[in-house]
């Protein structure tokens, strides 16, 4: 039984009785469940999807009801959260990481009436969206200051594990930086986790030992801005969120993710009846990923150009990963002038000419 | 591939650095279980010494008191588990484990205000003349002072456990609770005094990762490195300077394998990440094959019935 606001002050009007207008206004309620691979406090991925979340209730008010637990490891531990979540009867479930994919899929097929969104995946079903951002063209705004801002020309990357994601995200910085600092070098360490403070700060520290002087981090904490200050003379970005304590350095600039648009949209389709199952990629332009402010760390023209190269990216006039690139390999890519399509981009898996080290499999 | 760029002796100061809240953590737990009591709740209490010690280094501005906030903070939670264990004569592993999820929730609470405030500082000692001396400055003489409080732990536990009559009694406690207490040793009260001096040391720990080594405050950012100091534990056989080496071998490990990516040495990264676990367990099971044993009346219960 599905009622809609009016229905209901009808139902009341008419005194059909307080116990059915009890009923009613508990099946008006959306249930909106949240699964979090971090602390709600992260200062990073986590965060950023929770204030979408804090902005879905204040929204909708009292018409919508979320839920969320945080810190869930990816993996089976996942499939009994989101399982959990339906039992006690959500109407949509977002879950907010890359490993959750599986489990998703799994748990989506036990209940079809409960709607499923499934953040930087590529699998779906009926009742299963994918979502993501192209976080990428943010990390060209951020190797375009990296390159320009590097005397060592050792740039520092730490990456959390090998997905496509990822490595879209070493190689837009890269290619950027490469392009305004032909020497530049990338010094790549994989920590094989999202959010753990400790190592995330050991491996910053250990490549500003290696010489890096720009760290790009693609993991969930704030932990290499703070071995960056501590180090001193380092810069860094924020990452999935503005990290802004850490202004104007370490902290350069960020990637801010803003998922708030499309959770109310899409918590509104659910409300609506109209949700369907799609896939969506969304970037600068229409602002689910934005660049934090560029502090005065940054040289005046150098923030001029990463600024008039966002604005680019906006418009659409200009691709990220435009040809002629190669992969690593030496083997042809992009021929001059071309643009990846979003397939390659979806799934890609190699690093592009010049970067150093292989990819774990 | 270019090791070159590894300087060695920034390696062991760092993984002097990456042992250390590990091994204070491992020091303090195994007195307790020298005393015959398994504490599972490491990770809780390192995680509360850890947001305990960042409040009030935040909050007054002192590392010093940090740290002392840390051990007061580890020690009073602990004090829940003697209670649980040895007035309550719970079980040892679900009041652990029990201790654990209360800590990291604890944790979580406290360090509500906490989050993207950087505390201050812990200075670096540094003695003009040695500090500056070629490799053996930076590693001996330029550390932050709880590096060498770690190691003097180390040693004092060592001479504690063999060397005082105190230590004796501790081990007896431990090794038969009944003799002890047939000998007229207050039992509960030493073993209330071993879970306090674990839960103290277990902060100190938590303290170190989020004053020094990180710093800053994140929830659940001791990230299991309690259920490391546990393993390493048992691993050492029960002997304080296997836990200094079990600790120093993790963290060297750790901060090699990120060394050796950085580097783009051609092992696959896999390997390097398991590599500090696995090396960790190989070396000090081999060392554990001597006649090593754990104390004998390691998580019993122990009621005084007459």
């Amino acid at each position: 039984m599905k009622l809609t606001k009016r229905a209901l002050m009808t139902g009341a009007a008419l005194a059909v009785g307080l116990a059915a207008t009890g009923v009613a206004a508990q099946d008006d309620v959306t249930k909106v469940g949240f699964v979090y691979v971090g602390p709600v406090g992260d200062g990073g991925w986590t965060y950023e999807h929770d204030q979408a979340r804090q902005k879905v209730e204040e929204h909708f008010g009292d018409k919508v009801e979320t839920v969320y637990v945080e810190s869930v490891p990816e993996g089976p531990d996942s499939e009994r959260v989101m399982t959990q979540m339906a039992l006690d009867g959500a109407d949509l479930i977002f879950t907010t990481s890359f490993g959750y994919m599986d489990p998703t899929i799994n748990v989506a097929k036990k209940f079809p009436d409960v709607k499923f969104e499934h953040a930087t995946g590529y699998k779906t079903a009926d009742n299963v969206s994918v979502y993501s951002a192209r976080f990428y063209e943010g990390r060209a705004v951020q190797g375009t200051i990296a390159g320009h801002m590097t005397e060592s020309n050792v740039i520092g990357y730490i990456g959390s594990y090998p997905i496509p994601e990822v490595i879209r995200g070493i190689n837009a910085a890269y290619i950027h930086a490469k392009k305004v600092n032909p020497d530049v070098e990338f010094k790549i360490v994989w920590a094989f986790t999202w959010i753990d403070p400790a190592k995330e700060a050991d491996a910053a520290k250990v490549l500003i030992e290696q010489g890096a002087d720009v760290i790009l981090q693609h993991t969930d904490s704030t932990a290499p801005l703070a071995a960056a200050q501590e180090a001193g003379g380092i810069i860094g970005f924020g990452q999935a969120s503005d990290m802004a304590e850490y202004k104007p350095s370490p902290r350069v600039s960020s990637i801010i993710d803003n998922w708030a648009p499309y959770y109310i949209d899409r918590v509104q389709a659910v409300m609506d009846g109209t949700w369907e199952s799609k896939n969506t990629w969304d970037g600068i332009a229409p602002g689910m990923v934005e660049i934090g402010e560029i502090t005065d760390a940054v040289p005046e023209e150098v923030k001029a150009e990463a600024l008039a190269l966002k604005e680019s990216i906006a418009s659409g006039e200009y691709h990220p990963f435009t040809g002629p690139l190669k992969k690593q390999d030496g083997s042809d890519w992009l021929a001059e002038g071309e643009t990846a399509d979003d397939g390659t981009l979806a799934g890609m898996n190699f690093y592009v000419e010049g970067i150093q080290g292989e990819i774990p499999q | 591939m270019d090791l070159s760029s590894i300087d060695p002796v920034l390696l062991i100061a760092s993984l002097m650095v990456a042992a250390t809240a590990v091994m204070i953590a491992a020091i303090g737990e195994l007195i307790a279980e020298r005393a015959g009591v398994l504490n599972l709740g490491v990770e809780g209490m390192m995680i509360t010494g850890a947001i305990c010690g960042f409040a009030m280094a935040v909050q007054t501005g002192s590392p010093t008191i940090g740290f002392l906030a840390a051990a007061a903070g580890g020690a009073l939670l602990s004090l829940l588990f003697a209670f649980l264990t040895q007035v309550a004569l719970a079980n040892q592993v679900a009041s652990g484990l029990a201790l654990t999820l209360f800590g990291l929730g604890l944790s979580s609470l406290l360090g509500q205000d906490y989050q993207g405030i950087k505390p201050p500082s812990t200075p670096r000692i540094d003695i003009p003349v040695l500090t500056d001396l070629p490799a053996v400055g930076r590693i001996v003489f330029g550390h932050d002072l709880m590096v060498y409080f770690g190691l003097a732990l180390v040693a004092a536990t060592w001479a504690f456990l063999k060397y005082t009559r105190a230590g004796l009694v501790l081990r007896s406690v431990g090794e038969n609770h009944d003799a002890a207490h047939a000998l007229g040793y207050k039992v509960v009260r030493i073993r209330v005094m071993a879970i306090a001096f674990g839960g103290a040391c277990a902060g100190l720990g938590g303290a170190y990762i989020s004053l020094v080594r990180v710093p800053q405050w994140t929830e659940g950012m001791t990230a299991g490195i309690g259920w490391i100091a546990l393993a390493l534990v048992v691993f050492a056989s029960w002997k304080p300077w296997r836990v200094l080496l079990g600790a120093y071998l993790f963290g060297g490990v750790t901060v090699l394998q990120l060394n050796l990516q950085a580097a783009g040495i051609a092992i696959p990264v896999e390997y390097l990440s398991m590599s500090p676990y696995i090396i960790t367990i190989v070396v000090l099971v081999i060392m554990s094959a001597d006649k090593s044993r754990a104390p004998a009346s390691l998580g019993r219960i122990f009621h005084a019935t007459h």
